[in-house]
């Protein structure tokens, strides 16, 4: 696997009125998973679609290794991203939504990888051919889970994943993300939940009202340091 | 006097002095169209024409001005291309409402009917509710509107020749172009001085307009470092 | 991983969208439902009840502004799909270029209203004795191109109102503006195909021409512009 950073330099995004982002400065390793918290409106997601090549930063750059990040970047086969929402067509079935996207992909010995991504997020039971839209949540986000797998990327990004989880479907999430981490994949979370953050990272970064607030990484966090981490930059340089 | 004042001050005396030539351009014009031979068939009433078809030819100027605005903001990022796209649909709208007024006053006189569907009144129609519907677009669009918009603009421009290609094989009820090189001597001067008024009319209030748009995104810009400068120092 | 090429991806979403269709029907239901009411609300508004000939005009009329109306369920719906678990987003976030994904959709939509209208056009013929069968190739190519031409900047409005509130309302009213030249042009070329008496065929020559450099201008400027209305800011 590459062992590509992705960085940030100055970058900043503005929609209209409002000022989303502000001269963030951020280099995100592989092998690592990164926690982004902060409060509502603070620019989590923003920050996230400008890494997913979803929005352009309004100033600075990205960067993934030497390449920069940019509207028409064929990088995009790099990135896999899961957000609020699964992102998979609820017509069809799950092994129908999977190849399409292999196909989109351009992915060799689809069936077989698709195979491999089903058994991997446990749907390869029953209802095989079901439509996704009869899924529960859970279900759904293992789906999400193995589109944004199934061209092996470089990159995950997450968006708020385990919002609409129960305790099971998290504790699960977080066994993968640790087994992403583990195999070498550069893991960015955003997420509100400090305890889920602290269950799998190794980089906390902590965005208030669309700047760096904090930006520290270790071998791992309790999830106590995280909360002291989160409630001393949200009160801000006191 | 001049090298002492600012760029503001130069750009602010020199649009003065553009719309004062307008205000007297204007007189001069009327004057002229007043004493204007009149015209056979049609006697004074044929004097809108004078004012209908720069109106017209303002109406069209204004869809492609637009659709360059949006081509720059869409393909660009420019928000100064917007912000022209925006003022330049609005005069359109403005003049096209001239020329859809003035246009069934003629032929009310001229045939006795208000619309007689021909060609160029209805190809302006047609290019005026385009306008219009980029405006609802803009507005009511929601986040995307002002890409929506663009888009809009740029199919607007694209369909112009389509539209009076099809409309001028449709129908022909409407004076030919021949209508301008046949135009009496006496008639030429007027017509081409009050298009050449009207345009720069027409120069003058995108200006303006212009300048109202920038001003209000340089307060918005003024209001985000205001903002951030409040924010690094709590 | 091979990149696969532009076109077979455009047809790989097209084809997704038709399979989608072509197991729950729904658009073709309700578009065919709409337009054959269309049809009909004319015939009663339009035709006084003694003389129940209809001249041709009046019925290349009828088809078209059947098709305009009733295509806007088809467009409308041809992002619904999307919208729905944010499935556009995983599209756009895939290496498929932009242009590729219109392509796709574009074909898609025209397929589905080609349907329809193709089932119309029979309608008619049995409700007002229209002379289909005279030039039925040709009535059938103009189908397809105004079809297109109609398709190709719905799509795009449809794309860009994907999120915004008064989107049915809107639709059809910044659509409808832009595409009279197709309307025009396809109903003229149809009146003089449907007429029997009609001394040459000069004027669907004409506007089948016509048609056709539209379309050409349409998709064209379509596919250009799809990817920054698509993107957001």
């Amino acid at each position: 696997m590459n062992e590509r950073a992705l960085r940030l330099m100055n970058v900043g995004k503005t929609f209209g009125r409002q000022r989303a982002l502000a001269d963030v400065s951020l280099a995100f390793l592989p092998g690592q998973v990164a926690a982004v918290l902060g409060p509502n409106g603070a620019g989590k997601s923003t920050l996230l679609s400008l890494l997913a090549t979803l929005s352009q930063p309004s100033q600075g750059r990205i960067t993934l290794g030497d390449e920069q990040l940019s509207r028409h970047s064929p990088l995009r086969a790099a990135i896999g991203y899961v957000g609020h929402e699964p992102g998979v067509y609820g017509d069809l079935s799950a092994r129908h939504n999977l190849r399409l996207f292999a196909s989109l992909y351009g992915i060799a010995n689809a069936e077989r990888r698709i195979d491999e991504m089903l058994a991997r997020v446990g749907l390869d039971g029953g209802r095989r051919e079901a439509a996704a839209r009869t899924f529960s949540r859970g279900m759904l986000q293992r789906l999400a889970l193995a589109r944004a797998l199934l061209h092996q990327p470089e990159i995950l990004l997450f968006d708020e994943p385990g919002s609409a989880l129960d305790p099971a479907g998290a504790a699960w999430l977080a066994g993968e993300l640790r087994r992403e981490r583990e195999s070498g994949r550069l893991v960015v979370l955003v997420t509100h939940d400090l305890a889920a953050a602290a269950a799998v990272a190794t980089h906390v970064v902590v965005l208030r009202r669309g700047r760096v607030a904090r930006d520290e990484t270790r071998a791992g966090f309790s999830a106590d340091e995280v909360r002291a981490i989160y409630e001393e930059a949200i009160r801000g340089k006191a | 006097m001049l090298s002492t004042m600012s760029s503001a001050q130069k750009s602010n005396t020199a649009f003065v002095v553009g719309l004062l030539l307008v205000l007297h351009g204007f007189f001069v014009v009327t004057l002229l169209v007043a004493n204007a031979p009149l015209e056979k068939t049609m006697g004074i009433v044929q004097k809108i024409f004078y004012f209908h078809v720069p109106c017209a030819w303002l109406l069209m100027l204004s869809t492609f001005v637009c659709a360059a605005g949006s081509l720059a903001y869409l393909f660009r990022g420019s928000e100064r291309g917007d912000r022209l796209a925006l003022c330049s649909a609005e005069l359109g709208v403005l003049f096209g409402l001239c020329v859809l007024v003035t246009g069934p006053l003629w032929a009310r006189a001229a045939w006795g009917v208000f619309w007689t569907w021909d060609v160029r009144l209805t190809s302006s129609l047609l290019l005026w509710l385009m306008l219009v519907a980029y405006g609802l677009a803009r507005r009511y669009g929601g986040a995307g509107g002002r890409r929506l918009a663009s888009a809009m603009a740029l199919f607007a421009a694209a369909d112009v020749p389509l539209v009076y290609l099809s409309v001028n094989v449709w129908r022909t009820l409407h004076p030919t172009t021949k209508v301008v090189s046949s135009l009496a001597p006496g008639m030429r001067l007027p017509f081409f001085l009050s298009l050449a008024i009207f345009s720069a009319l027409w120069g003058v209030l995108l200006t303006l307009r212009m300048r109202v748009e920038r001003a209000q995104s340089r307060l918005l810009e003024l209001t985000i470092v205001v903002e951030d400068a409040e924010e690094k120092s709590p | 991983m091979a990149r696969p090429s532009w076109v077979s991806q455009a047809a790989r979403i097209a084809w997704k969208d038709l399979h989608i269709e072509g197991r729950s029907r729904e658009v073709v239901y309700t578009m065919g439902f709409m337009a054959a009411l269309v049809v009909l609300v004319f015939s009663f508004a339009f035709i006084s009840g003694q003389e129940v000939t209809v001249g041709p005009d009046a019925i290349a009329g009828i088809l078209w502004v059947a098709v305009l109306f009733s295509g806007t369920v088809a467009l409308s719906r041809t992002f619904d799909r999307e919208r729905e678990n944010e499935a556009i987003r995983s599209l756009l976030l895939s290496p498929v270029p932009r242009s590729a994904i219109y392509a796709g959709k574009l074909a898609a939509t025209a397929s589905i209203m080609l349907l329809v209208e193709l089932l119309l056009v029979p309608l008619l013929a049995g409700l007002f004795s229209a002379a289909i069968w005279l030039h039925a190739l040709w009535l059938g190519l103009l189908l397809l191109l105004g079809t297109i031409g109609f398709a190709s900047v719905g799509v795009i409005f449809s794309a860009a109102l994907l999120r915004a509130r008064s989107r049915d309302a809107l639709l059809g009213a910044l659509l409808f503006p832009i595409v009279i030249p197709v309307l025009l042009a396809a109903s003229r070329a149809t009146a003089t195909l449907l007429d029997p008496a009609a001394p040459d065929l000069d004027p669907a020559l004409f506007w089948t021409r016509f048609l056709t450099a539209l379309d050409v201008v349409f998709v064209v400027v379509g596919l250009w512009s799809f990817e920054p209305v698509v993107m957001g800011e």
